[in-house]
């Protein structure tokens, strides 16, 4: 039987290709379908919303069930600047730790104290290096497995407590400067931004950290040969081949951020408020979605869909924007 | 020996067979499942009573869900519930919504209260011109003059004050609201009443517990809460002046005694949103469960006519330990009354 190499394959086996195929062409229609049944069904619940409110929905800034005034400028303003400002630093954090990860930065240094100590070809230390790096990739990308409540009570009980006396001595200081405008009273635009930056950096990192390690060796070799300093390699060469895989990964973060609800709700500040204040309380989306749907009338509900609707606009556009610019950085660095 | 074991597991399995099918059949046949949705405000006190009634009723259980009001009136106009449950009681156009209509009856009252974060102070008087403005965003200062004219020989720091309010529709707030509304007519103006107003100031948390947790971490903060709520938490609370100029303390007597003022109209939904006896406290509510006035299945209505009993008699008893307030005898009495309604 197990000679029979250029064996053609049998009645069972194309019925298992035939099926196979089947199983996974219509997995990815559905997902398709999906996607498009929530687009559709949004739109039509949101639709005698759309009709009434229009524009001026997206453009006036009050939120008001009573007098049913409703406008969601402030809280397309508060998604877009708290994930805009969780990104710029989930990213520097989540890029160098990945770089740390990657350029075995802590192994060589663990060697070196082996080294010192004379144990380096003990069979057990030996292997240090490498779990230690293991253990702490594991760590971070253990960070993504907490609930978002929990971070929540995080933020509330622990964070905001601890940044305060900071926050409001920049204000008593610095106050001129238009990010610390306002006192921090509690729930607000930084401890919110804070929280979400944690939230995004397992998903920075552990993609980044792939696309660092997956770079060419010879690559590295070659800059090293060419007289290159680490510095240099990593800055020049590494990165800029590595582009696309961070570029994807920050994309996936900000997705992530401009969805995130619970931790948001618990923190932001529920505030119908446009500043640049990083201390001054705002909204998001998701947060104004989780927090009226509970109690929401039949009319309301529809002006919750169009927000919703909004949302999914916003999600939509930033991926294009971050699929084109993946493009654009591929055009220039050549690709690979 | 092997044989004999095998008899007595087989002896067993036969058993346990019997025991599941009568069990299965008791299931089927003889119990009556009520279900119920709505407001979370009362829900710790339903939840004990619908479980210590279903306990002693053998054949009957009764199941809550702490949906929201909101939810609660939507579940009774879709009829996908046996009651309901709300905080703001039900509009009239609502009401009209529903074949055969509903009849609301107040089962257990509550008061809202300012809970306050000042290091130090263990009372508070807040006059009553001075917490509208608060919740207007016009004192900003704990040491305002108004604020310190009320509170003699206690020192109030050069603080912000600090509002927290409710970002979540609810009854609390609808109340609150409406008892700021009737004690301002600037905020009533401004402002107005609802499940969710357009607070002009502070920040805003999810849910009693959200308010309490900012309150609790911010210096300087003022927030409204329910008393069952404050109390478990041991929040202080503020000293409120009612409409005939006393100051009076959240309490199960001073709530007792606004609900003691209120005249019951024939359909049992009545605010009181700014007391005038001395000793009343000004915000206190009575929270509402809606039923249908004919169910198809009698034998539904028996039981929810029994239930309803046993919550206006028995069931007062829980009310004060899980900081509610116990209805007034003649308000219970009068409560009772209406159950005959229900077919």
């Amino acid at each position: 039987m197990d000679n029979n190499i250029a064996q053609p394959p049998t009645r069972l086996q194309q019925t298992y290709d035939v099926i196979f195929r089947g199983v996974c062409r219509s997995s990815a229609v559905l997902t398709a379908l999906l996607v498009a049944f929530i687009v559709i069904k949004i739109t039509v619940a949101a639709m005698p919303a759309m009709r009434q409110y229009g524009v001026n929905f997206v453009t006036t800034t009050t939120w008001d069930p009573l007098t049913r005034n409703f406008g969601i400028l402030p809280e397309i303003w508060g998604t877009l600047f708290t994930s805009f400002l969780a990104l710029i630093v989930g990213t520097f954090f989540g890029v160098a730790a990945a770089i740390f990860l990657s350029e075995g930065l802590l192994g060589q240094f663990i060697f070196a104290v082996l080294k010192a100590v004379k144990m380096e070809t003990n069979p057990f230390l030996s292997q240090l290096p490498d779990r230690l790096e293991g253990i702490i990739k594991n760590l971070i990308e253990l960070l993504a497995a907490i609930p978002s409540v929990v971070y929540g009570l995080w933020g509330i009980f622990i964070l905001i407590p601890m940044i305060r006396p900071a926050c409001n001595w920049l204000c008593a200081k610095l106050g001129w400067v238009v990010f610390f405008g306002t006192p921090l009273s509690g729930p607000g635009v930084l401890p919110a931004v804070i929280v979400l930056s944690i939230m995004i950096l397992p998903t920075i990192t552990a993609i980044s950290r792939d696309a660092l390690v997956a770079v060419p060796p010879k690559l590295r070799m070659a800059a090293y040969g060419m007289g290159a300093t680490r510095w240099e390699t990593i800055l020049a060469v590494i990165l800029p081949v590595a582009t696309r895989g961070i570029a994807g990964a920050v994309i996936l973060a900000f997705g992530r951020a401009l969805g995130e609800t619970m931790a948001l709700a618990m923190l932001v500040g529920n505030a119908n408020k446009i500043s640049l204040s990083l201390f001054s309380p705002a909204n998001t989306l998701a947060s104004l979605l989780a927090n009226n749907f509970p109690e929401a009338g039949p009319q309301e509900v529809s002006v919750l869909m169009y927000a919703s609707l909004v949302l999914l606009a916003i999600t939509l556009v930033v991926n294009i924007i971050g699929a084109w610019m993946l493009q654009k950085a591929v055009g220039v660095g050549g690709g690979r | 020996m092997k044989k004999i074991s095998m008899a007595v597991v087989f002896l067993f399995m036969v058993a346990s067979l019997l025991i599941c099918g009568l069990n299965s059949e008791l299931r089927a046949e003889d119990v009556v499942k009520l279900q119920g949705a709505g407001a979370t405000f009362p829900a710790p006190l339903y939840y004990k009573w619908f479980k210590a009634y279903s306990a002693a009723h053998k054949g009957v259980q009764v199941d809550y869900q702490s949906v929201g009001s909101g939810s609660g009136i939507k579940s009774a106009i879709d009829k996908t519930v046996d009651f309901a449950a709300s905080d703001a009681a039900m509009t009239k156009e609502d009401m009209a919504k529903i074949e055969g209509g509903v009849q609301l009856l107040p089962v257990t009252a509550g008061s809202i209260v300012l809970s306050y974060n000042l290091e130090g102070i263990k009372d508070l008087k807040l006059p009553r011109d001075v917490y509208p403005d608060i919740f207007l965003g016009k004192i900003t200062k704990w040491n305002d003059a108004k604020i310190a004219a009320a509170n003699p020989g206690v020192k109030l720091p050069d603080m912000p004050i600090n509002v927290v309010e409710r970002s979540d529709g609810s009854g609390t707030t609808f109340v609150f609201s409406k008892h700021l509304s009737a004690i301002s007519k600037e905020f009533e103006e401004k402002v107005g009443f609802k499940t969710t107003v357009n607070w002009p100031v502070g920040t805003r948390s999810k849910g009693n517990e959200g308010v309490t947790a900012s309150i609790k971490t911010t210096p300087g903060a003022i927030g409204y809460i329910e008393y069952g709520f404050a109390m478990s938490q041991k929040m202080p609370m503020a000293t409120l002046q009612n409409k005939s100029g006393g100051f009076v303390a959240a309490s199960t007597a001073s709530g007792q005694a606004t609900l003691s003022t209120i005249k019951l109209p024939e359909d049992l939904i009545v605010w009181d949103s700014d007391p005038v006896g001395k000793e009343d406290y000004p915000i206190v509510t009575f929270t509402w469960l809606i039923c249908y006035k004919h169910y198809a299945d009698a034998k539904k209505a028996d039981i929810i006519r029994d239930l309803l009993n046993y919550c206006l008699t028995d069931g007062q008893k829980d009310a004060e330990a899980l900081g509610y307030i116990p209805l007034p005898a003649d308000v219970a009495k009068k409560v009772a009354a209406s159950i005959g309604n229900i077919k």
